[in-house]
Protein backbone atom coordinates (compact mmCIF):
# COMPACT_ATOMS: atom_id res chain seq x y z
CA UNK A 1 0.00 0.00 0.00
CA UNK A 2 1.12 3.87 -0.70
CA UNK A 3 2.93 5.20 2.35
CA UNK A 4 2.31 9.00 3.39
CA UNK A 5 5.00 10.56 5.83
CA UNK A 6 3.40 13.19 8.25
CA UNK A 7 5.94 15.03 10.29
CA UNK A 8 4.08 16.65 13.30
CA UNK A 9 4.02 19.83 15.12
CA UNK A 10 7.10 18.14 17.85
CA UNK A 11 8.74 17.05 14.63
CA UNK A 12 7.51 13.24 14.89
CA UNK A 13 7.34 11.31 11.95
CA UNK A 14 4.63 9.24 11.40
CA UNK A 15 4.77 6.92 8.54
CA UNK A 16 1.23 5.32 7.61
CA UNK A 17 -0.36 3.11 4.77
CA UNK A 18 -3.08 5.13 2.92
CA UNK A 19 -5.12 3.99 0.52
CA UNK A 20 -5.27 4.87 -2.82
CA UNK A 21 -8.80 7.15 -2.80
CA UNK A 22 -8.55 8.15 0.36
CA UNK A 23 -7.27 11.31 1.37
CA UNK A 24 -4.51 12.61 2.67
CA UNK A 25 -6.22 14.30 5.68
CA UNK A 26 -8.22 10.29 6.19
CA UNK A 27 -4.93 8.68 6.30
CA UNK A 28 -3.89 10.87 9.18
CA UNK A 29 -7.30 10.59 11.13
CA UNK A 30 -7.10 7.06 10.79
CA UNK A 31 -4.05 6.50 11.79
CA UNK A 32 -4.20 9.45 14.81
CA UNK A 33 -1.47 11.74 14.01
CA UNK A 34 -1.70 14.56 15.96
CA UNK A 35 -2.83 17.86 14.79
CA UNK A 36 -5.01 17.03 11.52
CA UNK A 37 -7.84 18.22 13.33
CA UNK A 38 -10.53 17.68 10.38
CA UNK A 39 -13.67 19.26 11.86
CA UNK A 40 -15.70 19.67 9.08
CA UNK A 41 -14.83 15.88 8.00
CA UNK A 42 -13.49 16.82 4.34
CA UNK A 43 -15.91 19.30 3.24
CA UNK A 44 -13.52 21.89 2.62
CA UNK A 45 -14.56 24.06 5.19
CA UNK A 46 -12.92 24.59 8.09
CA UNK A 47 -9.28 24.66 7.53
CA UNK A 48 -8.17 22.25 10.58
CA UNK A 49 -6.52 19.77 8.10
CA UNK A 50 -4.18 22.87 7.27
CA UNK A 51 -0.69 20.99 6.18
CA UNK A 52 2.47 22.48 4.38
CA UNK A 53 3.64 19.97 1.55
CA UNK A 54 7.32 18.69 1.49
CA UNK A 55 9.03 21.02 -1.29
CA UNK A 56 10.11 18.01 -3.11
CA UNK A 57 6.44 16.83 -3.35
CA UNK A 58 5.07 20.20 -4.56
CA UNK A 59 5.35 19.50 -8.24
CA UNK A 60 3.78 16.04 -7.86
CA UNK A 61 0.93 17.21 -5.57
CA UNK A 62 -0.27 20.38 -7.85
CA UNK A 63 -2.68 23.53 -6.71
CA UNK A 64 -5.10 24.37 -4.73
CA UNK A 65 -8.99 24.55 -6.08
CA UNK A 66 -10.58 28.00 -5.93
CA UNK A 67 -12.20 26.68 -3.31
CA UNK A 68 -9.57 25.24 -1.07
CA UNK A 69 -7.66 28.46 -1.85
CA UNK A 70 -10.44 30.84 -0.62
CA UNK A 71 -10.82 28.30 2.76
CA UNK A 72 -7.10 28.46 3.16
CA UNK A 73 -7.10 32.14 4.30
CA UNK A 74 -8.56 31.11 7.02
CA UNK A 75 -5.29 28.96 7.90
CA UNK A 76 -3.20 30.11 10.62
CA UNK A 77 0.08 30.92 8.95
CA UNK A 78 -0.45 29.99 5.46
CA UNK A 79 2.22 29.85 3.10
CA UNK A 80 3.34 28.70 -0.58
CA UNK A 81 3.06 24.99 0.14
CA UNK A 82 0.10 25.15 2.46
CA UNK A 83 -2.22 22.86 1.54
CA UNK A 84 -5.74 20.99 2.51
CA UNK A 85 -5.09 17.86 3.17
CA UNK A 86 -8.49 16.68 2.84
CA UNK A 87 -8.54 17.90 -0.33
CA UNK A 88 -5.49 15.54 -1.62
CA UNK A 89 -6.57 12.50 -2.74
CA UNK A 90 -4.04 10.01 -2.40
CA UNK A 91 -2.64 8.10 -6.33
CA UNK A 92 0.10 5.92 -7.04
CA UNK A 93 2.66 8.50 -8.19
CA UNK A 94 1.95 10.18 -4.42
CA UNK A 95 3.04 6.70 -2.89
CA UNK A 96 6.01 8.49 -0.24
CA UNK A 97 4.53 11.76 0.02
CA UNK A 98 5.73 13.88 2.91
CA UNK A 99 3.83 16.80 4.57
CA UNK A 100 3.96 18.64 7.53
CA UNK A 101 1.55 19.39 9.74
CA UNK A 102 0.39 23.17 10.55
CA UNK A 103 -0.67 24.49 13.71
CA UNK A 104 -4.39 23.84 13.61
CA UNK A 105 -6.80 24.82 16.38
CA UNK B 1 -11.02 17.53 40.54
CA UNK B 2 -11.43 14.54 39.04
CA UNK B 3 -13.32 12.52 37.60
CA UNK B 4 -14.69 14.48 34.39
CA UNK B 5 -17.79 12.31 32.95
CA UNK B 6 -19.08 13.76 28.82
CA UNK B 7 -22.31 11.96 28.46
CA UNK B 8 -22.88 12.16 24.44
CA UNK B 9 -20.26 10.76 22.16
CA UNK B 10 -20.83 12.90 19.19
CA UNK B 11 -19.04 15.61 17.55
CA UNK B 12 -19.03 18.18 21.30
CA UNK B 13 -18.53 15.22 23.70
CA UNK B 14 -15.32 14.23 21.40
CA UNK B 15 -14.33 17.85 21.14
CA UNK B 16 -14.81 18.45 25.14
CA UNK B 17 -12.52 14.97 25.72
CA UNK B 18 -9.91 16.59 23.23
CA UNK B 19 -10.00 19.92 24.41
CA UNK B 20 -9.92 18.80 27.85
CA UNK B 21 -6.69 16.77 27.47
CA UNK B 22 -5.09 19.32 25.05
CA UNK B 23 -5.52 21.78 28.20
CA UNK B 24 -3.19 19.50 30.34
CA UNK B 25 -6.27 17.53 32.35
CA UNK B 26 -4.34 14.14 32.65
CA UNK B 27 -6.92 12.67 35.73
CA UNK B 28 -9.68 10.22 35.16
CA UNK B 29 -12.21 11.06 31.92
CA UNK B 30 -14.95 8.69 30.92
CA UNK B 31 -17.14 8.99 27.15
CA UNK B 32 -20.24 7.58 27.66
CA UNK B 33 -22.14 7.55 24.42
CA UNK B 34 -25.57 5.40 23.23
CA UNK B 35 -24.33 4.78 20.14
CA UNK B 36 -22.23 1.48 19.08
CA UNK B 37 -19.97 3.26 16.88
CA UNK B 38 -16.88 5.13 17.55
CA UNK B 39 -17.65 8.88 17.62
CA UNK B 40 -18.17 9.71 13.70
CA UNK B 41 -18.77 12.62 11.35
CA UNK B 42 -22.44 13.26 10.83
CA UNK B 43 -22.69 15.37 7.89
CA UNK B 44 -21.35 12.76 5.10
CA UNK B 45 -24.31 10.81 6.34
CA UNK B 46 -26.33 12.63 3.92
CA UNK B 47 -23.97 13.33 1.42
CA UNK B 48 -20.69 11.19 0.34
CA UNK B 49 -21.94 8.16 2.45
CA UNK B 50 -25.00 8.11 1.11
CA UNK B 51 -23.70 8.03 -2.71
CA UNK B 52 -20.45 5.94 -2.22
CA UNK B 53 -19.27 2.88 -1.37
CA UNK B 54 -18.12 3.67 1.81
CA UNK B 55 -16.91 1.72 4.60
CA UNK B 56 -18.46 3.54 7.74
CA UNK B 57 -14.75 3.31 9.89
CA UNK B 58 -13.99 6.34 7.33
CA UNK B 59 -16.30 8.53 9.62
CA UNK B 60 -14.50 8.17 12.33
CA UNK B 61 -13.09 10.96 14.44
CA UNK B 62 -10.57 9.14 15.89
CA UNK B 63 -9.18 5.28 15.81
CA UNK B 64 -10.12 3.33 18.88
CA UNK B 65 -5.90 3.37 19.49
CA UNK B 66 -6.10 6.90 20.26
CA UNK B 67 -8.91 6.80 22.93
CA UNK B 68 -6.70 4.14 24.86
CA UNK B 69 -3.34 6.70 24.23
CA UNK B 70 -5.62 9.55 25.57
CA UNK B 71 -6.16 7.21 28.89
CA UNK B 72 -10.29 7.95 27.58
CA UNK B 73 -12.31 5.35 28.71
CA UNK B 74 -15.00 5.11 26.57
CA UNK B 75 -18.39 3.89 27.15
CA UNK B 76 -19.99 2.62 24.05
CA UNK B 77 -23.84 1.58 23.06
CA UNK B 78 -25.17 2.07 26.92
CA UNK B 79 -27.41 5.51 27.32
CA UNK B 80 -27.16 7.38 30.70
CA UNK B 81 -30.50 7.28 32.15
CA UNK B 82 -30.78 9.20 35.28
CA UNK B 83 -28.38 11.85 36.81
CA UNK B 84 -28.43 12.49 40.32
CA UNK B 85 -26.71 15.71 41.44
CA UNK B 86 -27.26 14.88 44.97
CA UNK B 87 -24.75 12.09 45.02
CA UNK B 88 -22.83 13.03 41.45
CA UNK B 89 -23.43 10.25 40.03
CA UNK B 90 -25.28 9.07 36.88
CA UNK B 91 -26.90 5.88 36.09
CA UNK B 92 -26.60 3.68 32.80
CA UNK B 93 -28.81 1.70 30.97
CA UNK B 94 -26.74 -1.26 32.35
CA UNK B 95 -27.59 -0.59 35.83
CA UNK B 96 -24.33 0.18 36.44
CA UNK B 97 -23.38 3.58 37.76
CA UNK B 98 -20.84 6.01 37.10
CA UNK B 99 -19.59 9.26 39.21
CA UNK B 100 -18.88 12.93 38.21
CA UNK B 101 -16.73 15.50 39.97
CA UNK B 102 -17.77 17.62 37.06
CA UNK B 103 -19.55 16.70 33.84
CA UNK B 104 -20.55 17.96 30.57
CA UNK B 105 -23.55 17.10 28.48
CA UNK B 106 -23.66 16.78 24.84
CA UNK B 107 -26.43 14.97 24.09
CA UNK B 108 -27.26 16.29 20.63
CA UNK B 109 -31.07 16.39 19.50
CA UNK B 110 -32.99 13.20 17.84
CA UNK B 111 -35.19 13.80 14.66
CA UNK B 112 -38.82 14.75 15.17
CA UNK B 113 -41.51 12.15 13.87
CA UNK B 114 -43.73 12.65 10.94
CA UNK B 115 -47.20 12.65 13.81
CA UNK B 116 -49.79 11.48 11.01
CA UNK B 117 -51.34 8.21 10.92
CA UNK B 118 -49.49 5.25 9.21
CA UNK B 119 -45.92 7.19 9.55
CA UNK B 120 -44.62 3.46 12.02
CA UNK B 121 -44.37 1.74 8.13
CA UNK B 122 -40.74 0.12 8.38
CA UNK B 123 -40.52 1.84 4.90
CA UNK B 124 -40.70 5.72 6.31
CA UNK B 125 -37.26 6.06 7.69
CA UNK B 126 -35.09 8.79 9.42
CA UNK B 127 -31.49 9.98 9.16
CA UNK B 128 -29.61 10.72 12.14
CA UNK B 129 -26.91 8.59 12.60
CA UNK B 130 -24.90 6.18 11.47
CA UNK B 131 -27.29 3.42 12.29
CA UNK B 132 -30.23 5.18 10.21
CA UNK B 133 -27.80 6.16 7.19
CA UNK B 134 -26.79 2.62 6.64
CA UNK B 135 -30.16 1.48 7.04
CA UNK B 136 -31.30 3.94 4.52
CA UNK B 137 -28.40 2.91 1.84
CA UNK B 138 -29.57 -0.28 2.08
CA UNK B 139 -33.28 0.73 0.99
CA UNK B 140 -32.20 3.22 -1.18
CA UNK B 141 -30.70 0.35 -3.63
CA UNK B 142 -34.08 -1.32 -4.05
CA UNK B 143 -36.26 1.46 -4.49
CA UNK B 144 -37.04 3.42 -7.58
CA UNK B 145 -39.53 6.17 -6.12
CA UNK B 146 -38.73 8.24 -3.36
CA UNK B 147 -40.43 10.95 -1.10
CA UNK B 148 -38.90 13.01 1.06
CA UNK B 149 -41.13 14.77 3.40
CA UNK B 150 -39.55 18.03 4.90
CA UNK B 151 -37.20 20.60 2.26
CA UNK B 152 -34.79 21.41 5.01
CA UNK B 153 -30.94 20.75 4.23
CA UNK B 154 -30.78 17.32 5.10
CA UNK B 155 -34.19 16.43 3.02
CA UNK B 156 -32.33 18.62 0.14
CA UNK B 157 -29.19 17.05 0.28
CA UNK B 158 -30.81 13.27 0.00
CA UNK B 159 -33.28 13.92 -2.60
CA UNK B 160 -29.82 15.06 -4.29
CA UNK B 161 -28.12 11.88 -3.91
CA UNK B 162 -31.28 10.14 -4.53
CA UNK B 163 -31.40 11.65 -8.43
CA UNK B 164 -27.39 11.17 -8.88
CA UNK B 165 -28.58 7.40 -7.79
CA UNK B 166 -31.17 7.29 -10.45
CA UNK B 167 -34.29 7.55 -8.72
CA UNK B 168 -37.64 9.23 -9.04
CA UNK B 169 -37.48 11.64 -6.14
CA UNK B 170 -40.52 14.21 -4.85
CA UNK B 171 -39.83 16.53 -1.97
CA UNK B 172 -42.87 17.70 -0.06
CA UNK B 173 -42.85 20.85 1.92
CA UNK B 174 -45.29 22.24 3.95
CA UNK B 175 -44.24 25.72 4.00
CA UNK B 176 -43.98 28.02 1.05
CA UNK B 177 -40.81 27.56 -0.13
CA UNK B 178 -37.60 25.14 0.15
CA UNK B 179 -35.35 25.82 3.31
CA UNK B 180 -38.28 27.96 4.85
CA UNK B 181 -36.55 29.01 8.48
CA UNK B 182 -33.32 29.50 7.40
CA UNK B 183 -32.39 31.31 3.97
CA UNK B 184 -33.95 34.42 2.45
CA UNK B 185 -36.64 33.80 -0.43
CA UNK B 186 -34.36 33.99 -3.50
CA UNK B 187 -32.18 31.83 -2.18
CA UNK B 188 -35.11 29.14 -1.89
CA UNK B 189 -35.91 29.85 -4.69
CA UNK B 190 -32.59 29.14 -6.50
CA UNK B 191 -32.36 25.94 -4.63
CA UNK B 192 -35.87 24.85 -5.61
CA UNK B 193 -35.01 25.72 -9.29
CA UNK B 194 -31.61 23.59 -8.96
CA UNK B 195 -33.86 20.37 -7.73
CA UNK B 196 -36.12 20.68 -10.47
CA UNK B 197 -33.66 21.46 -13.18
CA UNK B 198 -32.10 17.88 -11.81
CA UNK B 199 -35.56 16.53 -12.11
CA UNK B 200 -36.54 16.40 -8.53
CA UNK B 201 -40.58 17.01 -8.15
CA UNK B 202 -40.66 19.92 -5.45
CA UNK B 203 -44.30 20.61 -4.14
CA UNK B 204 -44.23 23.11 -1.39
CA UNK B 205 -47.09 24.67 0.73
CA UNK B 206 -47.95 20.54 0.37
CA UNK B 207 -49.39 19.13 4.36
CA UNK B 208 -48.71 15.64 4.73
CA UNK B 209 -51.88 13.88 6.41
CA UNK B 210 -51.40 10.21 6.02
CA UNK B 211 -48.95 7.56 4.93
CA UNK B 212 -51.04 4.93 3.67
CA UNK B 213 -50.69 1.07 2.18
CA UNK B 214 -53.29 0.65 -0.12
CA UNK B 215 -53.68 -2.27 -2.55
CA UNK B 216 -51.24 -0.09 -4.78
CA UNK B 217 -48.54 0.56 -2.33
CA UNK B 218 -47.40 2.87 -0.20
CA UNK B 219 -48.23 6.65 -1.09
CA UNK B 220 -48.09 9.87 1.20
CA UNK B 221 -51.45 11.40 1.30
CA UNK B 222 -52.08 15.22 1.13
CA UNK B 223 -54.75 17.36 3.00
CA UNK B 224 -55.76 18.36 -0.54
CA UNK B 225 -56.54 13.74 -1.02
CA UNK B 226 -53.30 13.93 -3.39
CA UNK B 227 -51.64 10.26 -3.27
CA UNK B 228 -47.98 10.28 -4.02
CA UNK B 229 -46.65 6.62 -4.81
CA UNK B 230 -43.41 6.02 -2.82
CA UNK B 231 -41.58 2.52 -2.25
CA UNK B 232 -39.45 5.01 0.21
CA UNK B 233 -40.37 7.70 2.16
CA UNK B 234 -37.51 9.62 4.20
CA UNK B 235 -38.75 12.30 6.71
CA UNK B 236 -36.25 15.48 7.44
CA UNK B 237 -38.81 18.04 9.34
CA UNK B 238 -36.25 19.01 12.27
CA UNK B 239 -34.82 17.89 15.07
CA UNK B 240 -35.51 17.61 18.93
CA UNK B 241 -32.89 18.12 21.90
CA UNK B 242 -32.22 15.60 23.81
CA UNK B 243 -33.06 17.74 27.34
CA UNK B 244 -34.97 14.84 29.39
CA UNK B 245 -32.08 13.45 31.00
CA UNK B 246 -31.45 17.33 32.31
CA UNK B 247 -34.33 18.50 33.18
CA UNK B 248 -35.22 15.55 34.85
CA UNK B 249 -32.72 16.28 37.80
CA UNK B 250 -33.47 20.45 37.50
CA UNK B 251 -31.02 21.45 35.36
CA UNK B 252 -32.75 24.75 34.00
CA UNK B 253 -33.52 23.54 30.07
CA UNK B 254 -35.90 25.77 27.05
CA UNK B 255 -36.13 23.93 24.61
CA UNK B 256 -32.14 23.25 24.88
CA UNK B 257 -30.07 22.77 28.04
CA UNK B 258 -30.15 26.69 28.89
CA UNK B 259 -26.21 27.75 29.40
CA UNK B 260 -24.52 30.84 29.74
CA UNK B 261 -21.61 32.06 27.38
CA UNK B 262 -19.04 30.29 29.68
CA UNK B 263 -21.65 27.23 28.70
CA UNK B 264 -22.38 26.73 32.32
CA UNK B 265 -25.82 25.55 33.20
CA UNK B 266 -27.06 26.34 36.49
CA UNK B 267 -25.34 23.37 38.47
CA UNK B 268 -21.52 24.99 38.64
CA UNK B 269 -20.56 21.35 38.58
CA UNK B 270 -22.09 20.61 35.14
CA UNK B 271 -21.38 22.30 31.31
CA UNK B 272 -23.18 21.41 28.28
CA UNK B 273 -22.19 21.91 24.41
CA UNK B 274 -23.41 21.53 20.96
CA UNK B 275 -26.91 21.16 19.38
CA UNK B 276 -28.01 20.23 22.88
CA UNK B 277 -27.75 23.90 24.20
CA UNK B 278 -29.43 26.83 24.33
CA UNK B 279 -26.81 29.07 24.41
CA UNK B 280 -24.96 32.19 24.69
CA UNK B 281 -22.94 33.92 22.92
CA UNK B 282 -21.10 37.73 23.32
CA UNK B 283 -21.51 38.59 19.07
CA UNK B 284 -25.25 37.82 19.88
CA UNK B 285 -28.30 39.71 22.36
CA UNK B 286 -30.03 36.88 22.05
CA UNK B 287 -29.68 33.03 22.91
CA UNK B 288 -29.63 30.48 20.19
CA UNK B 289 -29.81 26.74 19.38
CA UNK B 290 -27.70 25.66 16.62
CA UNK B 291 -27.46 22.95 14.84
CA UNK B 292 -24.14 22.75 13.30
CA UNK B 293 -20.39 21.16 13.39
CA UNK B 294 -18.99 24.79 14.18
CA UNK B 295 -21.35 25.64 17.28
CA UNK B 296 -20.93 21.75 18.52
CA UNK B 297 -16.79 22.48 18.10
CA UNK B 298 -16.62 25.85 19.52
CA UNK B 299 -18.90 25.62 22.19
CA UNK B 300 -17.23 22.09 23.60
CA UNK B 301 -13.62 23.69 23.58
CA UNK B 302 -15.67 26.65 25.84
CA UNK B 303 -17.01 24.03 28.11
CA UNK B 304 -13.45 22.43 28.32
CA UNK B 305 -12.12 25.67 29.31
CA UNK B 306 -14.85 25.89 31.95
CA UNK B 307 -14.11 22.16 33.52
CA UNK B 308 -10.53 23.44 33.82
CA UNK B 309 -11.33 26.77 35.66
CA UNK B 310 -9.90 28.54 32.64
CA UNK B 311 -13.17 29.80 31.56
CA UNK B 312 -13.29 31.72 28.22
CA UNK B 313 -16.64 33.37 26.98
CA UNK B 314 -17.82 32.05 23.58
CA UNK B 315 -17.54 34.49 20.97
CA UNK B 316 -17.48 32.81 17.37
CA UNK B 317 -19.40 33.66 14.24
CA UNK B 318 -21.62 30.69 13.26
CA UNK B 319 -20.85 29.03 10.08
CA UNK B 320 -22.31 26.28 8.23
CA UNK B 321 -22.61 24.53 4.87
CA UNK B 322 -24.80 22.08 2.88
CA UNK B 323 -23.73 20.27 -0.55
CA UNK B 324 -26.32 19.87 -3.47
CA UNK B 325 -25.12 18.74 -6.73
CA UNK B 326 -22.52 20.76 -7.27
CA UNK B 327 -23.86 23.46 -5.60
CA UNK B 328 -22.02 24.48 -1.81
CA UNK B 329 -24.26 26.26 -0.21
CA UNK B 330 -21.81 27.93 2.56
CA UNK B 331 -23.43 30.37 5.44
CA UNK B 332 -22.24 32.43 7.96
CA UNK B 333 -23.73 34.77 10.88
CA UNK B 334 -27.89 34.42 11.59
CA UNK B 335 -29.91 36.45 9.39
CA UNK B 336 -32.91 36.90 11.57
CA UNK B 337 -34.01 40.21 12.08
CA UNK B 338 -33.04 41.30 8.69
CA UNK B 339 -34.37 44.43 6.66
CA UNK B 340 -32.09 44.45 3.86
CA UNK B 341 -30.80 42.16 0.98
CA UNK B 342 -28.10 42.90 -0.97
CA UNK B 343 -27.23 40.72 -3.87
CA UNK B 344 -23.27 40.29 -5.57
CA UNK B 345 -23.97 38.33 -8.49
CA UNK B 346 -26.13 36.55 -10.26
CA UNK B 347 -28.36 33.39 -9.25
CA UNK B 348 -28.69 32.71 -13.00
CA UNK B 349 -24.97 32.51 -13.52
CA UNK B 350 -24.84 29.80 -10.33
CA UNK B 351 -21.95 31.78 -8.22
CA UNK B 352 -23.33 34.09 -6.03
CA UNK B 353 -23.69 35.57 -2.22
CA UNK B 354 -26.98 37.25 -0.25
CA UNK B 355 -25.58 39.35 2.35
CA UNK B 356 -28.27 39.87 5.17
CA UNK B 357 -28.74 43.71 6.82
CA UNK B 358 -30.09 45.37 9.48
CA UNK B 359 -29.89 49.10 8.75
CA UNK B 360 -25.80 49.73 7.64
CA UNK B 361 -24.76 46.33 9.88
CA UNK B 362 -24.45 42.92 8.20
CA UNK B 363 -25.94 39.68 9.92
CA UNK B 364 -25.05 37.14 7.92
CA UNK B 365 -24.07 36.19 3.98
CA UNK B 366 -25.29 33.22 2.12
CA UNK B 367 -22.83 31.92 -0.45
CA UNK B 368 -23.70 30.20 -3.34
CA UNK B 369 -20.15 28.75 -4.86
CA UNK B 370 -18.73 32.00 -4.34
CA UNK B 371 -16.34 30.51 -1.29
CA UNK B 372 -14.09 33.67 -1.27
CA UNK B 373 -17.54 35.74 -0.10
CA UNK B 374 -17.97 33.13 2.51
CA UNK B 375 -14.46 33.24 4.27
CA UNK B 376 -13.91 37.00 3.92
CA UNK B 377 -17.64 37.59 5.89
CA UNK B 378 -16.86 35.24 8.40
CA UNK B 379 -13.69 37.39 9.57
CA UNK B 380 -15.14 40.78 8.72
CA UNK B 381 -18.77 39.36 10.99
CA UNK B 382 -16.13 38.69 13.51
CA UNK B 383 -14.25 41.89 13.41
CA UNK B 384 -17.35 43.84 13.43
CA UNK B 385 -15.88 44.73 10.48
CA UNK B 386 -18.34 47.61 8.82
CA UNK B 387 -19.13 46.72 5.02
CA UNK B 388 -20.83 49.08 2.71
CA UNK B 389 -23.65 47.17 0.57
CA UNK B 390 -22.39 49.46 -2.61
CA UNK B 391 -19.19 47.52 -2.37
CA UNK B 392 -21.16 44.08 -0.92
CA UNK B 393 -22.99 44.61 -4.42
CA UNK B 394 -20.44 45.53 -7.07
CA UNK B 395 -18.59 42.25 -8.35
CA UNK B 396 -15.74 44.28 -9.38
CA UNK B 397 -14.91 45.28 -5.49
CA UNK B 398 -12.12 42.65 -4.41
CA UNK B 399 -13.74 41.93 -0.71
CA UNK B 400 -10.46 40.67 0.52
CA UNK B 401 -9.31 44.14 -0.34
CA UNK B 402 -12.06 45.60 2.44
CA UNK B 403 -10.81 44.96 5.53
C1 LIG C 1 -27.44 13.95 8.15
C2 LIG C 1 -26.82 15.16 8.79
C3 LIG C 1 -26.12 16.07 8.01
C4 LIG C 1 -25.52 17.18 8.60
N1 LIG C 1 -24.83 18.05 7.80
C5 LIG C 1 -24.20 19.11 8.37
C6 LIG C 1 -23.42 20.01 7.57
O1 LIG C 1 -23.31 19.86 6.36
N2 LIG C 1 -22.78 21.02 8.19
C7 LIG C 1 -22.88 21.23 9.55
O2 LIG C 1 -22.29 22.18 10.07
N3 LIG C 1 -23.63 20.41 10.32
C8 LIG C 1 -24.28 19.36 9.77
N4 LIG C 1 -25.03 18.52 10.55
C9 LIG C 1 -25.18 18.83 11.98
C10 LIG C 1 -24.03 18.32 12.82
O3 LIG C 1 -23.72 17.00 12.49
C11 LIG C 1 -24.41 18.43 14.29
O4 LIG C 1 -24.63 19.79 14.56
C12 LIG C 1 -23.38 17.86 15.23
O5 LIG C 1 -23.23 16.49 15.02
C13 LIG C 1 -23.77 18.13 16.65
O6 LIG C 1 -22.92 17.47 17.53
P1 LIG C 1 -23.38 17.12 19.02
O7 LIG C 1 -22.24 16.42 19.63
O8 LIG C 1 -23.95 18.31 19.68
O9 LIG C 1 -24.59 16.12 18.84
P2 LIG C 1 -24.57 14.65 18.23
O10 LIG C 1 -23.57 14.53 17.16
O11 LIG C 1 -26.00 14.35 17.94
O12 LIG C 1 -24.09 13.73 19.44
C14 LIG C 1 -24.86 13.47 20.58
C15 LIG C 1 -24.63 12.04 20.98
O13 LIG C 1 -25.12 11.83 22.31
C16 LIG C 1 -25.82 10.61 22.35
N5 LIG C 1 -26.72 10.65 23.52
C17 LIG C 1 -27.83 11.39 23.68
N6 LIG C 1 -28.37 11.18 24.89
C18 LIG C 1 -27.59 10.28 25.53
C19 LIG C 1 -27.63 9.65 26.81
N7 LIG C 1 -28.58 9.93 27.69
N8 LIG C 1 -26.66 8.76 27.12
C20 LIG C 1 -25.65 8.48 26.23
N9 LIG C 1 -25.57 9.05 25.00
C21 LIG C 1 -26.52 9.94 24.66
C22 LIG C 1 -26.52 10.58 21.00
O14 LIG C 1 -26.96 9.31 20.66
C23 LIG C 1 -25.38 11.05 20.10
O15 LIG C 1 -24.54 9.99 19.75
C24 LIG C 1 -25.65 17.40 10.00
C25 LIG C 1 -26.37 16.49 10.78
C26 LIG C 1 -26.96 15.38 10.20
C27 LIG C 1 -27.72 14.42 11.05
S1 LIG D 1 -11.29 18.75 6.89
FE1 LIG D 1 -12.22 20.69 6.95
S2 LIG D 1 -11.21 21.71 5.36
FE2 LIG D 1 -10.27 19.78 5.33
Amino acid sequence: MPKITYIDLDGAAHTCEVANGLSVMEGAVANGVPGILAICGGSCACSTCHAYVDSAWLARVGAAADIEDATLDLANERRPESRLTCQIQMRPELDGLIVHVAKND
Amino acid sequence: MPPIVVVGAGQAGLQVVDSLRRGGYTDALTLIGDETWLPYQRPPLSKKFLLEEMDPARLYFRPAAHFSKQDVTLRLGVSVTRLNRTTCELTLSDGSTVHYDRLALATGTRVRTLPVPGADDPRVCYLRGLDDAVRVKARLVETSRVVIVGAGFIGLEIAAVARALGKEVTVIEAQGRVMPRVVAPLVSAYFQRVHESHGVRVMTDAQVQAVVNSGAGLAVRLRDATEIPAELIIVGIGVVPNTELAAAAGIICDSGIVVDEFARTNDPAIVAAGDCTRHRNTLFAEPHRLESVQNAVDQAKVAAASLLDVPVAYAQVPWFWSDQYDVKLQMTGISTGYDELVLRGVPESGAFSVFYYAGERLLAVDSINRPVDHMVARRWLLAGTKIAKHSAADVAVDLKSVI
